[in-house]
């Protein structure tokens, strides 16, 4: 065990991955000597050299796309993308190819790689630093989307992807990197993938929230059961798709009331397909609404990140609203 | 070991010079001779080209028939594009990888792929391979190193520089032949994969089949540069204009490339000048962009007579074999279309299947 904020783990994680299997290379933007722009593959350019560690182009297409050869070869290639708002170039590579290679060849080729991404907001990132496109993502059947909110999880579910033999987008939350620190295990372990976790255990409410905005979705939930008597539950999901649906759906079914929180605009966001899926499986248990607290349908504001970003301020009414029904 | 030629070293005359009208004229009218075929390539290969190029050609009659008759969905075809097709292949080593575009069936079938599962894929039946997931001439095959071919145009191009790049990184001296047409050089994937396999030298060949149409689009509405193969200088690779009518020549400056990139010395830019007999698929209509006398004088320069006449005169086929050589190929065709259309539709759980390594709750049941 060691203290550990969420760079270290996932740097930890990656060497540990990198030693125990010479198939698995990293690639993208400044990854080598600098060890990317958050530091995070610090130190594998000197354990591992360049042509495992790859300083590439600037070309996310391209990254994404060589990513693809490599794994279609049999390598395991882990590529950066340095924020996750840069993905787009390389959307079509993702959704087109990444995604459809196992269907379309009949299960014959698989692209067994784990894109990884700093998302979200919270760093005065301003528009083009701080998105979160976790949905557009979810909605590409045969990519798998992972987004760990904490330390311990990201090093277990990075192996997992690692192991995976689909492809993994890992969405890493910015605003936790080096803000929350915990005990994690120094020998690999794995946090297996489509687990939620139960974070908070409550008999109110059910809160389902993931990555920067479970800490959020925590303290809202501290606020109510202090000044309110409400006991929220909180669920992080970890693996966004495919979904740990059932530990949700039991808990909407002892609780009876919903409520999401995500960075994402709203309109189509993930909170959308969740609220869709409790109403199909557990409709007869809900006794108010479901709600969701998000972002707004604008892109990314700079200068009032604190408003558009869901923060606790903003979940609490919706905690007291969706229980007062 | 003879060399692909830098662009640069292509005397000024052999290169087409103007951007104008006529210089692309020219780059689409690939010279009719065949006083160039290379002696030192074996009977046995130019014959087995020679048959790959009469089934190839023979298979796109019959299949865009087939598709004129509602019996196959689509077809999209290489019909005068065999000998920059084949030869390409032809030069292929069996551990080397193929890339396709989509026009690329014959180098699959080449590689020694059966003609059967290619049938079952263009007819999407039970026993396709790719268990009806794609529309016709989506193929793939990994046991004969063949990737899958994908609709987007131009995102295959740096899938072929990962692979040489793992290959090299795995020691084994694999190289990727990744096939694309003229309209492919204008999409960012083209860009991206020779300026990433410039840069790590990864042992990759670029074959570009110049042509000479992106559906309507004729090469001069692609690019304002001279040809295509002067990009590679952009990009720090070699890159050689290759006649993509003489099945000889490609196979050679293919061979050469493949052997340059497997010694370590980088990738190359080929553009095979050929040219589209046929629509751009069984979807499109050329006469609303080209004049039956284009079609005509460029049929006079087709590669398969062309073939035909070069093995005649060294003595290497005579009338009979070559005759015999035809109805071996029709019987042949004939009975696997046969086959592949008689077999029923892939099973309804198929719809399903291959999303994931493993089956998630969501995709399974009925609704
Ligand atoms: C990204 C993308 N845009 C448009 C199309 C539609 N499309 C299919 S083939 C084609 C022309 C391709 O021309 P070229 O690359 O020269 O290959 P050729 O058909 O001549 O072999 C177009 C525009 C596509 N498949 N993908």
């Amino acid at each position: 065990m060691m203290e550990m904020n969420m760079v270290q783990a996932i740097n930890a994680g990656l060497h540990q991955e990198m030693a125990a299997d010479p198939d698995v290379v990293v690639l993208g933007e400044d990854v080598g000597r600098v060890g990317g722009v958050f530091r995070v593959t610090q130190g594998l350019h000197e354990a591992f050299g360049e042509e495992r560690v790859i300083d590439t182009p600037l070309n996310e297409s391209g990254i994404l796309g060589t990513a693809i050869g490599m794994a279609l070869y049999g390598l395991k290639p882990i590529p950066e993308i340095q924020f996750a708002d840069f993905i787009y170039p390389g959307f079509d590579q993702l959704v087109s190819e990444a995604a459809k290679y196992r269907y379309r060849s009949g299960g014959e080729y698989t692209v067994p790689m784990v894109v990884r991404t700093p998302f979200g907001g919270g760093i005065k990132g301003g528009l083009y630093h701080s998105q979160s496109p976790e949905a557009l993502f979810i909605h590409t059947a045969g990519l798998k989307v992972v987004c760990p909110s904490n330390p311990y999880d990201a090093k277990g579910l990075l192996r997992a992807s690692i192991n995976d033999p689909d492809p993994v987008l890992f969405f890493e939350p910015k605003r936790v990197y080096r803000a929350v620190k915990m005990e994690v295990p120094t020998a690999p372990y794995e946090v297996p993938l489509s687990q939620a976790a139960v974070v908070r255990p409550g008999t109110d409410v059910t809160v389902v929230a993931w990555g920067a905005m479970l800490y959020e979705a925590l303290a809202a939930a501290e606020q109510v059961a202090g000044d309110d008597q409400i006991e929220a539950e909180v669920i992080d999901p970890r693996t966004l798709w495919p979904l740990d649906l059932e530990t949700i759906l039991e808990s909407v079914r002892k609780t009876g009331r919903l409520v999401i929180v995500h960075e994402a605009p709203r309109a189509c966001g993930f909170g959308a397909e969740l609220v869709s899926l409790v109403c199909e499986h557990a409709f007869v248990h809900l006794q108010a609404p479901p709600r969701r607290v998000t972002g707004f349908d604008t892109p990314f504001p700079y200068a009032l990140e604190d408003d558009y970003l869901p923060l606790a301020r903003r979940i609490v009414p919706a905690l007291r609203e969706t229980v007062g029904f | 070991m003879p060399r692909a030629r830098h662009l640069a070293s292509v005397p000024a005359n052999e290169r087409v010079t103007s951007l104008d009208e006529r210089a692309w004229q020219r780059r689409r009218s690939p010279s009719g001779q065949t006083s160039e075929l290379p002696t030192q390539v074996p009977r046995e290969l130019k014959l087995r080209l020679y048959r790959a190029m009469l089934l190839s050609r023979r298979l796109d009659e019959r299949l865009m028939a087939l598709q004129r008759q509602g019996r196959i969905g689509f077809h999209v075809g290489h019909r005068g594009e065999e000998a920059a097709i084949l030869g390409a292949a032809a030069a292929l080593r069996p551990q080397d990888w193929l890339v396709p575009c989509y026009r690329e069936f014959g180098a699959l079938l080449y590689r020694g792929a059966p003609l059967s599962a290619y049938l079952d894929q263009m007819f999407g039946n039970d026993a396709d391979p790719a268990h009806g997931h794609q529309m016709p001439d989506h193929f793939h095959s990994k046991a004969h190193r063949c990737l899958s071919v994908s609709a987007p145009i131009g995102t295959q191009l740096p899938h072929a520089v990962g692979i040489a790049y793992a290959a090299r990184l795995k020691g084994k001296d694999d190289v990727a032949l990744v096939f694309f047409g003229d309209g492919a050089t204008s999409s960012n994937d083209f860009h991206a994969a020779l300026n990433f396999a410039g840069v790590w030298r990864a042992p990759v060949v670029f074959a570009c089949r110049n042509n000479g149409y992106a559906i309507s689009l004729p090469a001069s509405k692609q690019t304002a540069s001279d040809g295509f193969a002067c990009k590679a200088v952009a990009y720090g690779i070699r890159g050689e204009q290759v006649d993509g009518n003489d099945a000889l020549a490609v196979y050679r400056a293919t061979r050469d490339a493949l052997e340059a990139a497997a010694a370590g010395e980088g990738p190359t830019l080929l553009e095979l000048v050929t040219y589209r007999l046929d629509a751009h698929s069984s979807s499109d209509d050329p006469r609303f962009y080209r004049s039956d006398e284009e079609v005509a004088a460029a049929m006079a320069q087709e590669p398969i007579a062309r073939m035909q006449r070069a093995l005649f005169e060294t003595g290497e086929l005579d009338e009979r074999a070559d005759e015999a050589l035809r109805n071996a190929v029709e019987a042949e065709i004939t009975e696997a279309l046969r086959v592949a259309e008689e077999r029923p539709k892939p099973a309804l759980d198929t719809l399903r299947k291959d999303v994931y390594a493993h089956t998630p709750w969501h995709l399974r049941g009925t609704t």
